[in-house]
């Protein structure tokens, strides 16, 4: 590539073509990989290239998606290097073509050996004191299970604590997932485990399961099919692009209709109306009055935290209008009198808690609830994400709002659904956790003195947890009293610095710290062990999305050096412990370690995923019909789960779940619960009552989780150097911060730095900062503060805010234009 | 084209396309880097130099349309009216990008009051002020950059290559 970036090689018509599932967000969008030799290239007739196309003219508007970030030379082990050009998938029904920024640069994250892709951890590094050194796997897992197996022995299963991942997707997926559980829960069984988000062993939608309502119960066709799309908390042109745009957005446009009144004959079918609940302004918001029409969008701003209290007017209203679901009521569920006596708010008091106006909850209740001209009960699909699930209360809100869907029969009818958007692509398979619920506050027993090992695997809580100063401040101060041993160990064996190890975490109240990821994060700096995993690409990987759409992506390259999937790295784990145990004799421990002869990722998966009696698996009782074969065969497009059956070569799926019904409890009947609106959590109301800015946050378009593939591209680090702050110019004003500045937001619990970017639709006295970055951490100043299941309230901060100086740097290259879409 | 644009391309830049017009012909439909043994000495591929406009005619904060390396591709320069990265002529503000996006190749409008580049198919905002940054949206590149070249005898803004490829090929010139 010369310095004007202008020339791409083309796939020439015998390149190796597989498929990929996005390795990011939730959609899990479809993509081709190319891979052809270095040297060769197509050429610029459509029969001298993979695609087909004629490139000796320009090829017009939409016909495709390649750019320079979707081609990259990667070097496998042998050292032969491929072109490879990562490409959307036309033909799958979940993207219909269309890339997002993020997995447009899919190519872009794979290993090259070369420039920045060299951050990889390819060999196992151990901590020497002074810096990392690279180890070989033996001795790396000689002192893993060696520190291990004495906590083990010693203390029991509750001295080993892990932060880890349980989605699918990139550092995830169902082979991973089962590897690392079946470890964690069957061989080690601890129960001091925490999720990568979160800090305990949790479900982000415990309510709404024990409604009988699973959170991914329907399809993305559904939001071609609805009449009304109700969004709460939930940002879906930022973070489900391509789920917004290939499904939602036609809806908006209208260009559906014919396709509902063919679905829905003799029903009242119109465009579809939008209503978002937010408290700020977001850019979906602002799209959908684009594509829609403002006359067709309603932004509930609601006071932040009141969302149950929006719920609940929801219900008390619609209830009183007659425009609820007596039979499906009657006939197949429990509980509405007690919930809705418990919930009643009267429209005056709803208003006066959300600030929302009366006039605008009754237009909301009309356009989701109000039977539609042609008598019928309208479709209404609910679809809520972070706004709820890291909001005041996550049991409580999600319970308020599945009552109002369940009064309204907004489930099992296609075109409706009560769904979460989704951050990762699903992929769960494990043993069942061997805690209890509520689970441990692992994050908090850390911050005790308690846990003596910590395995930190594909997650980085450093970046994604609340109360993360003292957090990384308890971690930092007990990994420093393990890393001075090791600094002192000179000419140590491996079971030498086991014994030392054991020794700084048993008597000096040390934590020694083992990282399993892709790179050094910023959670590496207190870590001792690093262990290199592999991502979708260099392994097999089975994922669903958020309609329950399983596919495989398909290895095409090495992992770098000695990297290897996460699976296969705890079946080395469980076999080294394993010979431990043999070798001294105790047949029964040996025994706990055993079943994981696992060769390849493909011999994991079949183990958990198609093996399901016993375990917690999203493939259900079912899952033993995917095999790999199968979903190859079934490329992109895959299965959605659960699987009715394999006939005709093809596995069958499951469009919409409770269609016929029958829900996820012991009757079979759907539950009501109460949930009565009960004001901010008083450890947040002590922050509100002291501090100007009610500091929402979350996610923004350009970057990935922790960013750490974001990080080192220069597109994106170019973009946001640092985390942006959107405020409202006048607070900016006043407070004498520009456009680019450095801002520090301080409460009682920390402090967090930002990029100031002002931007007039925040409103005043509320900032949003992005969530998860390495650079300026939003949890810093996050209250410690939970539901009843140690489900945090991200969102529900208060903080003042300083400036701090000036960055040249960023006031030169990043541009603070409005991001948000509205014609002139 | 401009009239103008249209007479430097044929008087100037014309040549040069053409010469590699012919080249392409010679080769079939030659990859890129089968264009590069005519000329090794060279790494950047035979822009033409294309007059595409006056600094006097240009308005502050209004895009005029050209179109550059070849008809059938759309860009836009624009006066912005204050220094920017990039920005060519007697006050450092003039810059032109490839207003098809990066993304499916969508036609890009100016906004004039929020001072950005968008495309209405993927919703994607582009910067003609930070080097055609992406504000936000789903492209994975920036906006190509038009290289210009000022010549302060007369004022004639110049064309001269284009960084970063444009929506649509596999080479900026086809």
């Amino acid at each position: 590539m010369n310095q004007f970036q202008d020339r791409i090689p083309l796939p020439p018509t015998d390149a190796e073509r597989s498929n990929m599932a996005c390795h990011f967000c939730i959609v899990g969008c479809g993509y081709h990989v190319y891979k052809w030799p270095e040297r060769h290239e197509g050429g610029r007739a459509p029969d001298e290239n993979a695609l087909g196309l004629d490139f000796r003219k320009q090829i017009g508007p939409q016909q495709l998606i390649m750019t320079p970030p979707m081609h990259n030379v990667i070097a496998d082990r042998d050292g032969r290097r491929w072109n490879i050009m990562i490409l959307p998938d036309k033909a799958c029904t979940v993207n219909k073509g269309l890339s997002s920024t993020r997995g447009g640069q899919l190519a872009s994250v794979m290993y090259t050996g070369r420039g920045t892709s060299r951050q990889r951890l390819a060999y196992p590094l151990l901590f020497t004191g002074d810096d990392w050194v690279e180890t070989n796997w033996d001795t790396a897992l000689a002192v893993y299970a060696g520190v291990t197996k004495r906590l083990l022995d010693e203390h029991g299963p509750e001295a080993l604590a892990f932060n880890a991942f349980d989605h699918g997707g990139a550092g995830g997926g169902f082979e991973n997932t089962w590897g690392s559980g079946k470890l964690m829960f069957s061989a080690l069984q601890t129960p001091l485990v925490r999720i990568h988000n979160r800090p305990a062993y949790n479900s982000e939608c415990h309510a709404t399961r024990d409604m009988g309502i699973g959170e991914l119960n329907n399809s993305y066709e559904d939001s071609e099919l609805a009449d009304t799309l109700f969004y709460i908390g939930a940002n879906g042109y930022e973070t489900q692009t391509n789920y917004f745009l290939a499904h939602a957005m036609p809806n908006m446009r209208g260009e559906t209709i014919a396709k509902k009144k063919q679905w829905f004959p003799g029903e009242t079918a119109e465009k579809a109306k939008v209503i978002f609940v937010d408290p700020r302004r977001s850019l979906t918001v602002s799209i959908a009055e684009h594509v829609a029409g403002k006359e067709n969008v309603l932004h509930l701003a609601i006071a932040p935290g009141t969302d149950t209290a929006l719920f609940n007017g929801l219900l008390t209203y619609v209830v009183d209008q007659d425009w609820h679901h007596e039979r499906f009521i009657r006939e197949h569920t429990t509980g509405f009198e007690e919930a809705l006596e418990a919930n009643r708010l009267s429209l005056a008091e709803c208003s006066r808690i959300t600030g929302v106006p009366e006039a605008d909850i009754v237009k909301a209740a009309e356009w989701a609830y109000k039977p539609k001209t042609s008598g019928h009960y309208p479709r209404t699909m609910h679809g809520y994400e972070k706004g709820i699930i890291w909001g005041n209360d996550n049991y409580r809100i999600q319970s308020a709002l599945v009552d109002l869907v369940l009064a309204t029969e907004n489930v099992g009818r296609r075109g409706t659904g009560v769904v979460r958007m989704g951050g990762h692509q699903e992929g769960y398979a494990r043993p069942p956790y061997p805690g209890s619920r509520p689970a441990i506050y692992v994050d908090d027993e850390i911050i005790k003195g308690n846990g003596r090992m910590l395995t930190v695997w594909a997650c980085n809580a450093f970046q994604t947890t609340l109360n993360s100063e003292q957090y990384r401040e308890a971690v930092y101060r007990r990994s420093n009293i393990v890393r001075e041993t090791i600094a002192q160990a000179r000419g140590a064996t491996a079971e030498e610095l086991v014994d030392l190890i054991y020794d700084a975490v048993e008597n000096r109240g040390g934590l020694f710290v083992v990282n399993i990821d892709l790179y050094k994060t910023k959670f590496s700096d207190a870590a001792h062990l690093l262990l290199p995993a592999a991502h979708p690409g260099e392994m097999n990987l089975t994922s669903m999305n958020g309609e329950r759409r399983m596919r495989l992506s398909e290895r095409f390259m090495d992992p770098p050096g000695e990297a290897k999937p996460d699976c296969l790295i705890a079946s080395d784990i469980a076999n080294t412990l394993k010979g431990l145990y043999q070798a001294e004799g105790n047949s029964e421990m040996a025994e706990r370690f055993a079943g994981f002869d696992w060769k390849t990722e493909e011999d994991a998966f079949n183990d958990g995923f198609r093996s399901p009696d016993g375990i917690d698996s999203q493939g259900g009782s079912t899952g033993d019909l995917a095999t790999y074969d199968r979903l190859r065969a079934m490329g992109n497009n895959g299965v959605q789960l659960p699987i009715k059956e394999f006939a005709d070569g093809q596995l069958v799926g499951t469009e919409m779940l409770y269609t016929d019904y029958r829900f996820d409890t012991e009757d079979g009947k759907a539950r009501f619960q109460p949930a009565p609106w009960n004001g901010l959590p008083q450890t947040v109301e002590s922050q509100r009552a002291k501090h100007r800015f009610w500091v929402n946050n979350g996610r923004t378009n350009h970057i990935w989780q922790t960013a750490y593939h974001d990080r080192y591209l220069a597109f994106r680090r170019d973009r946001f150097p640092m985390s942006p702050l959107e405020m409202n110019p006048d607070d900016a004003k006043d407070l004498g911060i520009e456009a680019g500045d450095i801002v520090e937001l301080h409460n009682d619990y920390g402090s967090a730095f930002a990029m100031a970017y002002p931007e007039p639709d925040i409103r005043p006295g509320q900032v949003f900062m992005m969530f998860g970055y390495d650079n300026g951490v939003v949890g810093d100043v996050v209250t410690p503060w939970t539901d009843r299941n140690l489900i945090p309230y991200y969102k529900g901060t208060w903080a003042d805010m300083r400036k701090v100086g000036s960055m040249r740097d960023y006031k030169r290259t990043v541009s603070f234009k409005r991001r948000r879409f509205d014609l002139a | 084209m401009t009239d103008l644009a249209r007479r430097r391309f044929l008087k100037t830049g014309g040549a040069a396309a053409a010469g590699a017009g012919l080249l392409g012909a010679g080769l079939g439909s030659g990859t890129a880097a089968e264009l590069s043994p005519s000329n090794p000495g060279a790494t950047t591929l035979p822009y033409p130099r294309n007059g595409i406009a006056k600094v006097a005619e240009l308005k502050v904060n209004e895009p005029k349309g050209f179109n550059y390396p070849d008809e059938d591709s759309f860009c836009q320069v624009l006066k912005t009216g204050r220094q920017v990265p990039g920005g060519v002529g007697p006050d450092g503000d003039i810059v032109a990008f490839s207003t098809q996006c990066t993304h499916m190749g969508c036609p890009l409008s100016y906004d004039k009051n929020a001072r950005t580049f968008k495309c209405g198919c993927h919703f994607s905002i582009f910067d003609p002020e930070m080097a055609g940054q992406m504000v936000d949206g789903q492209a994975t590149e920036n906006l190509p950059r038009i290289l210009l070249e000022h010549d302060a005898a007369d004022g004639t803004l110049y064309a001269v290559a284009v960084e970063g490829l444009i929506y649509g090929r596999q080479c900026n010139l086809l």
